[in-house]
């Protein structure tokens, strides 16, 4: 086997640009199988961007991402198909029960709603379930965007600062489905300002990458 | 397909749980040519000679009316950014969007058409043209207005600009909608004018949704 194709998401030489400004560049990392990776930075340091870089939203300013070993902007419905993207928006209809918000978006993903139900549990929503969205706190909101990654398969998972809101017993809920997931062979990229209890994953401090004075 | 019922469904339940848009835009709808009447008059024959126009323009008007919420929302609370990431090809989440606007908007204009169109002393023998030509022709408006909408997405005052993007382009369904209905009404075929507003309806069924996906593509970036 080449090396390359060993890890199952790497980015090389990475370069991000918004409104005309360099955020960062010479960026790379490498993520096996069942790994975690940790975006630290300060605010404006471009995590939000490097994760839709990841998703396939924007096109890197320069540099490429590779999953197993192939450019993703090869095949990006085949990239698509192994994400989960968590923005730091919830993507929830108030007007929605919980419930017809989850099994929308597992419909999308042609998934069965059995695992939106499980989902829902998992993330202590079941009373919830038929409540119209609006009435749902900030912290439950944040919960079942969070349900999205359990109801439906995907390998990748791509967070926004996941932990916005959540009470302590809902961090230990995420925690526990992340080493579920990454115990199966899923990979973790999540973006934060708090404390992320993740063993073994790797750090990537943004500001490392940003550019220096005449730059 | 699944995916694509799913939006179709969602779309339709937000229609008609949120305030009721559909109804909104009907309400819209009916005042404007109620107005007319008022405006020029109750002499029948002149109300009957310009009915078929009253009834397109104000058509015209109440589907642009709720087209600038097509994306708008799904943009404002992140459900695009996820829309644009999942399986279903982004040229078919706006065809199903497009339909979902059409069935909440565009079919209930339909149907309201010729109980306005009496009120308007519009001869009963244009009625079948009428109704077929909103048919044809009310989803191409659904359709490039979704291109307008998906431009002007995140643009200060989106409404207005929307507006003068999307009217200019209405014009072609309004000359042959308005011909179909006339020339029945008069005694004449209103089929080359139906086969026209076909044409438009086939057009915009290929090009619109690349086209609206392709800005929702620019507007993510």
């Amino acid at each position: 086997m080449r090396p390359p194709s060993r890890k199952f998401l790497s980015a090389q030489d990475l370069a991000c640009q918004r409104g005309g400004r360099l955020v960062f560049r010479g960026l790379n990392f490498g993520l096996e199988e069942g790994g975690a990776l940790l975006l630290t930075g300060p605010n404006g340091s471009g995590k939000t961007s490097l994760l839709r870089m990841l998703a396939g939203l924007t096109p890197p300013q320069q540099g490429q991402i590779l999953r197993q070993g192939l450019p993703i902007s090869r095949d990006p419905a085949a990239h698509r198909a192994k994400i989960h993207f968590i923005g730091h928006q919830d993507a929830l209809k108030p007007a929605l029960t919980a419930r017809a918000n989850l099994d929308f978006w597992v419909e999308m993903r042609g998934g069965s709603t059995g695992g939106a139900a499980k989902a829902l549990d998992t993330f202590r929503l079941g009373e919830r379930a038929d409540w119209p969205c609006r009435y749902l706190s900030a912290g439950e909101r944040r919960r079942l965007a969070l349900a999205r990654l359990l109801a439906a398969h995907a390998e990748l998972w791509l967070l926004d600062e996941p932990a916005t809101g959540l009470d302590t017993r809902a961090l230990e809920d995420l925690f526990a489905a992340i080493s579920a997931h990454r115990r199966r062979g899923g990979c973790v990229v999540a973006s934060t300002h708090v404390k992320l209890r993740m063993p073994r994953a790797a750090r990537l401090s943004l500001a490392d990458f940003a550019p220096r004075g005449a730059a | 397909m699944s995916a694509f019922a799913a939006l179709v469904g969602r779309d339709l339940a937000l229609a008609f749980r949120q305030g009721g848009d559909w109804a909104n835009v009907a309400a819209f709808f009916a005042l404007a040519v109620i107005l007319f009447p008022f405006g020029v008059g109750p002499e029948p024959e002149l109300l009957a000679r310009i009915s078929a126009g009253v009834l397109w323009v104000a058509a015209l008007l109440a589907a642009l009316l709720s087209l600038e919420r097509l994306f708008q929302s799904d943009w404002e609370d992140g459900s695009l950014e996820a829309l644009v990431l999942m399986p279903l090809p982004l040229e078919l989440q706006v065809l199903a969007k497009c339909l979902a606007h059409w069935l909440a908007t565009g079919l209930p204009l339909t149907v309201i058409a010729p109980v306005l169109a009496l009120v308007l002393h519009f001869d009963a023998a244009g009625m079948g043209a009428l109704v077929l030509g909103m048919l044809l022709g009310t989803p191409v408006l659904s359709l490039i207005g979704s291109v307008g909408a998906a431009l002007t997405l995140g643009a200060r005052r989106g409404g207005v600009l929307l507006s003068l993007l999307v009217l200019p382009l209405y014009i072609p369904v309004l000359i042959f909608g308005t011909a179909a209905a006339s020339a029945a009404s008069m005694g004449f075929s209103a089929q080359p004018h139906l086969l026209l507003l076909a044409a438009l309806l086939a057009a915009a069924l290929a090009l619109a949704p690349w086209a609206a996906a392709a800005a929702l593509r620019q507007a993510m970036e």
